[in-house]
């Protein structure tokens, strides 16, 4: 009997192995294949389309006799399943992530092949005409990017992909390195053809060793089939802030990741000063689709607004079925949350969501209404940034979570600008003083020579109004995302749950706020 | 010339010919030595051709490169927000009491297994859904 398992990650990291070995031994052949993204059943076992999971070596006898109580039908018919639009990861659990007989037999190549006969300009147009924007957060249109990279005369230029995902929350580069890596590698070639160049560099972080591994394994077997494109991995070490990109490209220059001010653009003075298209994983994987025949189409056609397209959303946290959701713009969070996602793990009421990673708003449950579109987010003081949503139930200590928020920015802070690197130490302490009941008089500033000093301490409203302070510097002062997006976690924790601040003061809290919007 | 001085040679010269190979050979010089010291940043510096000021520079930039070897077993224990979202923090207690001095514990943000948390690494080996039974024995089988 054919039986497939996935050799994703996450499910190794559940026993998916062992789980095989078990299958291997009572003389069965075992497939393994990328993940459903059904992770709140993995490890999961297929056979002949029907699932079973979360599956351990005890079940493999019940399974096997059709007696398991672990059986959830036919996989491709799940509700989960069903109700995706899976473009990005059309192949996930369906193929053996680096056979190149399954990514050929499955459509791959086809975009690489449209794409060198039709030439660059018009690859530009189609990825412009898809609507397709930036997948890592910033969600810049691709095609303009793409379209100043050709414009922009030089003798080597770079396609650098982006697969830093340091965000909490987030899976889905992981998901596509680990389960389709040649999906990202022909959107490089692609994203080559049209630019005009011929090296690779895809930046994957140290804390990912199956999509290192897994990405050299592919790249070395389909060399010939990109070439006269050539791509290698770069592995990261341990630093969030180079998922940002000029911060990545001094590291793959091999030099401190400190942030770069902009401009010049990446895209006229990028890696070693050269034309450099920066893309995320998602956004590079996405354009094989396009580039197909009619992909740019159907792309455009999907999604609301200027939300173009299918979005890989990561549901994660204290989330009953956690797992990889890829549908079109437009998906409110109270049906992520809720209906796919099936409320907490837990059982208990959901308290939070965190969209967009570390430096994406808490939105509180009064507001789930909100639909999924960059405009949308942005306009309510919020990010979709790489699109993980993070659960939190009743438990959670939201005032913890906005220290933590500031503590993580001090810690992988590149220390390049001040209200960053500064900014974040004094956040986590002015946070700490508001949860003590503000602070005493301080000794050296009541000496009769500290003439501006406050001689009567701060109240916990006054340092309120300090934190806000502190965060509109940090976030209009910052050079990059780390410290200008780090206020927005904080800022909504405070206006959300002042009670986690201030217990029994809530409605100080919001007179302090409300005095600060006018 | 030293072993040392010797093997940080072939590493260097195994990345030749690479652009920017600086993080290729730091991982390699970390891998082999479970550090990378003064001694080491001036060997590399020497062999590239920078000052020692630069490598010294990338090296305590970079949370994965350390400045003394620990030949402790390492845990690397996930504390994001999602795996705090899953409760990783009740577990720190256990996980601290099974390591002792015999097992380094590292904080890590994020190992992507973010709706399986909490989750730690040994080494290449990851483990999900982990509870305080769990968390412990991964410590103990470090």
């Amino acid at each position: 009997m054919l039986i497939r398992i996935s050799d994703d990650g996450l499910a190794r990291a559940l026993g998916a192995d062992e789980l095989a070995q078990a299958f291997a031994k009572q003389g069965h052949e075992v497939q393994r294949t990328s993940s459903w993204g059904m992770h709140w059943l993995e490890p999961m076992v297929e056979i002949d389309g029907a699932g079973f999971g979360p599956a351990t070596s005890d079940d493999v006898d019940a399974i096997l006799d059709g007696s398991s109580d672990k059986a959830i039908g036919e996989i491709a018919a799940h509700p989960f399943i069903a109700g995706q639009q899976r473009l990005t990861f059309a192949r996930a659990g369906k193929t053996r992530p680096t056979s190149l007989e399954d990514y050929e037999a499955t459509g791959g190549w086809a975009g690489l092949k449209r794409a060198r006969q039709v030439g660059g300009a018009q690859i530009v147009d189609e990825v412009t005409a898809s609507g397709l924007r930036g997948r890592g957060g910033a969600g810049f249109p691709a095609g303009i990017k793409w379209k100043t990279v050709a414009g922009t005369a030089g003798a080597q230029k770079y396609i650098v992909c982006n697969a830093d995902e340091g965000d909490s929350g987030t899976f889905a580069d992981r998901m596509v390195m680990e389960g389709d890596p040649y999906a990202l590698i022909e959107g490089m070639a692609i994203a080559g053809e049209a630019v005009g160049a011929d090296q690779g560099y895809i930046y994957v972080r140290s804390e990912y060793p199956d999509a290192i591994r897994k990405l050299n394994t592919a790249l070395a077997l389909c060399a010939a089939i990109i070439a006269p494109f050539r791509c290698e991995v770069r592995v990261g070490a341990g630093a969030y802030v180079c998922g940002e990109e000029t911060s990545l490209l001094n590291s793959l220059e091999g030099k401190r990741g400190e942030v770069r001010a902009k401009p010049p653009l990446p895209a006229i003075e990028g890696l070693f000063g050269r034309p450099t298209v920066v893309n995320n994983v998602l956004t590079l994987a996405a354009v094989p689709h396009i580039l197909a025949e009619g992909g740019s189409g159907t792309y455009d056609a999907l999604g609301m607004g200027r939300s173009k397209g299918t979005m890989p959303i990561q549901l994660a946290g204290n989330i009953k079925h956690g797992g990889l959701y890829e549908v079109a713009f437009g998906v409110t969070l109270r049906e992520l949350v809720y209906d796919i996602g099936g409320g907490t793990e837990s059982g208990r009421p959901v308290k939070a969501v965190q969209v967009g990673g570390p430096l994406g708003a808490y939105i509180h449950p009064d507001q789930f209404d909100i639909k999924f579109d960059y405009e949308e987010y942005t306009a309510a003081d919020a990010l979709i940034g790489h699109g993980g949503i993070t659960v939190f139930d009743d438990t959670a200590d939201m005032g913890g979570m906005a220290r933590f928020a500031m503590e993580f920015c001090a810690a992988e802070s590149c220390g390049k600008c001040t209200p960053c690197r500064i900014g974040a130490t004094r956040g986590v302490e002015i946070i700490d003083r508001i949860r003590a009941g503000g602070r005493k008089a301080d000794a050296v500033e009541s000496q009769p020579v500290m003439h501006n000093a406050s001689k009567s301490g701060r109240l916990p409203e006054q340092e309120i109004v300090l934190l806000t302070d502190l965060c509109e510097t940090m976030k209009f002062g910052s050079l990059c995302a780390l410290g200008g997006f780090t206020p927005y976690p904080v800022m909504s924790a405070l206006k959300n749950w002042p009670e986690d601040f201030m217990p029994g003061q809530e409605g100080a809290v919001q007179k302090v706020l409300d005095r600060n919007d006018t | 010339m030293s072993t040392k001085e010797q093997r940080i040679g072939e590493i260097v010269a195994a990345h030749a010919g690479r652009e920017g190979p600086m993080l290729p050979i730091l991982h390699d010089v970390q891998a082999e030595f479970g550090c990378v010291d003064a001694e080491s940043e001036a060997m590399v510096a020497h062999a590239v051709n920078l000052s020692r000021a630069d490598v010294r520079g990338v090296v305590s930039f970079y949370h994965d490169f350390h400045e003394t070897a620990d030949h402790r077993p390492e845990v690397q224990i996930c504390r994001a927000e999602a795996c705090k979202a899953r409760g990783v923090e009740a577990l720190m207690a256990a996980a601290e009491k099974a390591a002792g001095d015999r097992v380094k514990l590292t904080t890590v943000y994020c190992l992507g297994l973010c709706s399986a948390g909490p989750s730690a690494r040994v080494g290449d080996r990851l483990h999900a859904r982990l509870d305080a039974k769990g968390i412990a024995k991964v410590i103990e089988n470090a």
